[in-house]
């Protein structure tokens, strides 16, 4: 049963096209994430969901409910901004109950619902405040928590970690994670930021002017990105890319790179490789292994340029085939700048990317 | 999760599948361009517009008209014949008490009062302005925020006192006196308009020049100045039109061969003497009030950034 | 932050950042001979017999008494009651109102912002005559209402000693509204947009939303707009000379001309010197409490 199905949305302003013929099933139940980088379309595709915005063509059922043309109180979402929008001359209290009472709600259940709320949110103590009484994170658990005593099935997160630094967005992100998990609820939460994407959904919807470049859970879109731009987007440092030929050689095939042959037989292509053909390799800097012999894989010497020590782990940029590429290695093992290495490369986990339609091989 | 692996081609199946859309609500919501809100809405703006619009067409109107026209007819009726006459009987042939030489005489009197006040005024303003955000000093925000009180104080208050100080530097009722006033009575807002747009410049930009040996006026001259053209702008609608159209002032402060043309307008129209000319009249007031009209219509959103500025509090 | 000390021998202490106090003479001249000074002298000469020139020969309140025994001077003061509280009330509601439809997304929007504030940059001694030619009765709406049949209408109030204030208070707000529209759309377009959705979403009707969260976000605004309305009502003077010269009668006199009038016209500078102090007294009621709220008390708005 799909939870959220929005269907060949398309809208545009005027002249500009801002999300063109989307389509988007949600679970009941699960997470999805829509990242991108600003611009990308991300959250007006959650205002049209929400109704705040009037899309241009296509529906939108929610619980199966066609709800293109309704408002947004009657969609059954609840939704949390990135800048709080907390009415700011109300209690916390007040804050939470002011929508229910204008909708008529009787009072005791009002009294029932905003005390669920704000034990699920802890923050029994801060009723009787003023937003401009609370920290950051407070104000956006009230935010939650205005979402929460509407009972709706569907929640609607526009960045709403974005205002917060980074101690608190990162509390606040595993508190969001358990507040699912306990709910159950469909939630549906745009961000610009990789880890809150990668650590929160159960799917990614990667966009890139108004179009999703790839739907999948985090861990496809990390490892298999269908395209050049979700593989240069997801991680950080991002993935190194090679722009080279197509070579077979003695059964085995290869990718060459000014001078240097990547064998890239293990890679498992989905269509076969053909000699000649110009592709981009792309290889996460952690899934390459630094001075270790290992059978089957051929060594590439590299000199360091310079080594980022994080603690953890250890990030060096080193030169091959004539460009900078970066490595992660265990933060203990030091390589200073101009060491030589030797390097590996686990091929099984690479990306190939046709070099012109710049899709997944 | 059972669409963990299917997704792996999600984006092409996406793209093909397109005829999902079902029966019922489908694509714009359906608003009738007439809808009760629009109505409302414009229908308000509307009437109001023609509200404020409806003096100015007046004016116009009934300058163009002869004086027979206006005595049986409608002011708001377009002129059966226009004529121009009226116009150019207020710019040179309206009587002032014995003088009868027109507006004319009052228009470059504002000019003459009108140019040095702007210059000066924004010229002691900008630097003072500039002094403060970036040199205080001790006791200079005392001042200023003496300075911006007095803003408030009714200039009735102070008359007097400025009367006794010009006469005693012997300027009382002469151009250069008006002027002085002028440049006093703008202080407090263009100060605070220049004090406030220097210290929302970045201040490492200052440091950095100090750094590289800068003075006081090198950094004014070279660095504030080239960064504050809006602000000089937005400075001199305020004071042209807040000085062309001053009154008081003008009445007080300079003898009447030095009358600024709001003056001698309503002396004109006020006068007692003679026959009623309302055509004369209008024609008048359109070109009294032409030089801030023509400012407000070609600065536009300055103008709003202007007034706005006025607004802030320091 | 005064200026770096240059070098290590500490200059003279009146000599450093010299520049930037020649540059702020005028102003702390400004402040302190005119603003303050001023001020002072008018006080202290307001408690004076002077005629036709300033003299110090104390009367104590004499001048205040005559003062208030004056009908002139009442009627001024009636006058900027009744004037004062509907221009007030009118402009701050018109005002807001004409924001609130301005901020509806519509077209149009700069032709329409045109249009309302260009009265503002126009001289009160203009808006004032324009006013006197439509108002008057002879020519102007009176006679086009009469003329359209009904014959018995009649609206000349500036020539009616009982309503001639009211026609003064049309001229100034047709003057001033757009003033006030433009401050408080500034004020609408600074409230965050979140906010506006986060009510749609709670289903909370459009008006119970400016009511109720918007009008108390903007109370800062609301203020300050008050102030600058509320000062420019107790300077009014340029547009009653304009438009009816304090007329008919007296009966649309000022306290700022009565000021004027006295002082170089009448030359009974003592009159005029208590009346401008009255004045004073007047702003200074309107301005001390504000100024406390705004700047002093504390800052615990929200």
């Amino acid at each position: 049963m799909t939870s959220v199905s929005v269907r060949d949305l398309s809208l545009n302003f005027g002249a500009v096209t801002v999300l063109d013929k989307l389509n988007l099933d949600i679970d009941h139940g699960e997470f999805l994430v829509l990242l991108g980088s600003s611009g990308c379309g991300k959250s007006t595709l959650l205002n049209c969901i929400a109704g705040l915005l009037d899309v241009s063509d296509g529906q939108i059922f929610i619980k199966d409910r066609n709800v293109t043309w309704e408002e947004p109180k009657d969609r059954g979402i609840g939704m949390v901004f990135q800048s709080y929008a907390l009415y700011p001359q109300m209690t916390v209290e007040r804050n939470l109950s002011f929508g229910l009472q204008v909708a008529k709600i009787p009072q005791p259940e009002i009294d029932k619902r905003v005390k669920r709320a704000a034990a699920i949110l802890q923050i029994e103590a801060l009723l009787k405040r003023k937003p401009s009484e609370l920290s950051g994170g407070q104000r956006q658990r009230v935010a939650i928590g205005r979402a929460l005593v509407r009972d709706v099935d569907v929640f609607l997160f526009d960045e709403p970690l974005s205002n917060l630094d980074a101690k608190l967005r990162s509390e606040l992100r595993v508190e969001i994670k358990r507040l699912h998990q306990s709910l159950k609820n469909t939630m549906i939460y745009v961000t610009h930021d990789q880890i809150e994407a990668l650590t929160l959904a159960d799917r990614i919807a990667v966009m890139k002017s108004g179009v999703i470049q790839q739907l999948a859970d985090p861990m496809t879109i990390y490892n298999a990105p269908e395209n050049l731009f979700v593989a240069g987007f997801i991680g950080s440092p991002s993935m190194n890319f090679f722009r080279g030929d197509v070579e077979a050689k003695d059964g085995r095939s290869f990718v060459r790179v000014d001078g240097v042959a990547f064998d890239v037989t293990a890679y498992p292509a989905r269509t076969k490789l053909q000699p000649g053909q110009k592709v981009v390799l792309g290889l996460r800097p952690e899934h390459v292994r630094v001075d270790e012999a290992s059978e089957g894989h051929e060594m590439h010497q590299a000199v360091v340029d310079i080594e980022e020590p994080m603690g953890a782990d250890n990030l060096l940029w080193l030169r091959l085939a004539g460009q900078s590429m970066s490595v992660r290695i265990a933060g203990q093992r030091r390589y200073p700048p101009g060491s030589t290495v030797r390097l590996s490369f686990d091929m099984a986990v690479a990306s190939i990317f046709d070099a012109v339609s710049e899709n997944r091989l | 999760m059972d669409n963990m692996f299917a997704s792996n081609n999600t984006l092409t199946a996406y793209e093909k599948e397109t005829r999902r859309i079902e029966a019922g609500p489908s694509g714009r919501k359906p608003r009738r361009r007439l809808s009760r809100r629009n109505i409302i809405v414009y229908g308000t703006l509307i009437v109001v517009a023609l509200y404020y619009l409806l003096p100015l067409y007046v004016m116009i109107v009934t300058s163009l008209k002869g004086m027979p026209e206006i005595r049986v007819g409608n002011i708001f009726a377009p002129p059966l014949e226009i004529t121009f006459e009226p116009w150019v009987k207020a710019w040179a042939e309206a009587c002032t008490g014995l003088n009868c030489d027109g507006l004319s005489r009052g228009f470059w009197n504002s000019v003459r009062i009108t140019v040095p006040s702007v210059i000066i005024s924004i010229a002691v303003a900008s630097v003072n302005g500039y002094a403060l955000a970036n040199w205080r000093f001790k006791g200079a925000e005392l001042f200023f925020t003496i300075l911006v009180v007095g803003a408030f104080i009714p200039y009735q208050v102070m008359i007097y006192p400025i009367v006794i100080v010009l006469r005693e530097m012997g300027v009382y009722g002469t151009l250069t006196g008006l002027v002085i006033v002028h440049t006093i009575f703008g202080m407090p807002i263009l100060t605070l308009l220049f004090r406030n747009y220097f210290a929302g410049l970045p201040e490492e930009l200052f440091k950095a020049a100090r750094v590289d040996g800068a003075g006081f006026w090198t950094i004014y001259f070279k660095i504030m100045l080239p960064m504050s053209l809006p602000i000089f702008v937005v400075a001199m609608i305020l004071q042209v039109t807040g000085i062309w159209n001053d009154f008081l002032f003008g009445v007080v402060f300079t003898r009447p061969e030095y009358y600024p043309m709001t003056v001698q307008l309503n002396n004109i129209v006020n006068s007692v003497q003679g026959v009623k000319e309302y055509n004369v009249n209008m024609a008048a007031t359109i070109l009294t009030g032409a030089v801030p009209l023509v400012v407000y219509f070609v600065s536009g959103r300055l103008f709003v950034r202007g007034i706005a500025a006025g607004a802030v509090k320091g | 932050m005064t200026a770096l000390t240059r070098g290590s021998v500490r200059p003279n202490q009146w000599l450093r950042n010299l520049n930037a106090k020649i540059a702020s003479i005028p102003m702390i001249l400004t402040a302190v001979v005119i603003f303050l000074g001023g001020t002072i002298w008018t006080v202290v000469y307001s408690f004076t017999n002077s005629k036709l020139l300033p003299r110090l020969s104390f009367v104590g309140l004499d001048q205040y008494e005559r003062l208030w025994a004056a009908p002139r001077w009442i009627i001024s003061i009636q006058n900027l009651a009744v004037y004062g509280f509907f221009s007030l009330v009118f402009s701050l509601v018109i005002g807001f109102v004409l924001a609130a439809l301005m901020d509806q997304k519509i077209r149009f929007e700069n032709t329409f912002r045109t249009i309302m504030l260009y009265p503002f940059a126009l001289s009160f001694i203009v808006t004032g005559l324009v006013w006197q030619w439509l108002l008057n009765p002879q020519f102007g709406i009176q006679s086009i209402v009469r003329s359209l049949g009904w014959t018995s209408f009649s609206f000349d109030p500036l020539y009616d000693a009982d309503i001639v204030i009211y026609g003064i208070l049309i001229a100034a707000l047709w003057q001033g509204t757009g003033l006030v529209m433009c401050l408080m759309l500034a004020g609408l377009r600074g409230i965050d947009e979140d906010i506006w959705k986060a009510a749609r979403v709670d289903g909370i009707p459009m008006w119970k939303t400016y009511v109720l969260i918007i009008i108390p976000m903007m109370r800062g605004v609301f203020i300050t707009t008050l102030v600058i309305i509320a000062s420019g009502i107790v300077k009014v003077y340029d547009l009653v000379v304009a438009q009816t010269s304090g007329g008919p009668g007296i009966a649309s006199e000022v306290p700022a001309k009565y000021v004027y009038d006295y002082m170089f016209q009448a030359q009974n500078l003592g009159q005029g010197f208590a009346a401008s102090t009255m004045m004073l007294i007047t702003v200074a009621i309107i301005i001390v409490p504000w100024a406390y709220l705004e700047f002093g008390g504390g800052r615990k708005r929200g």
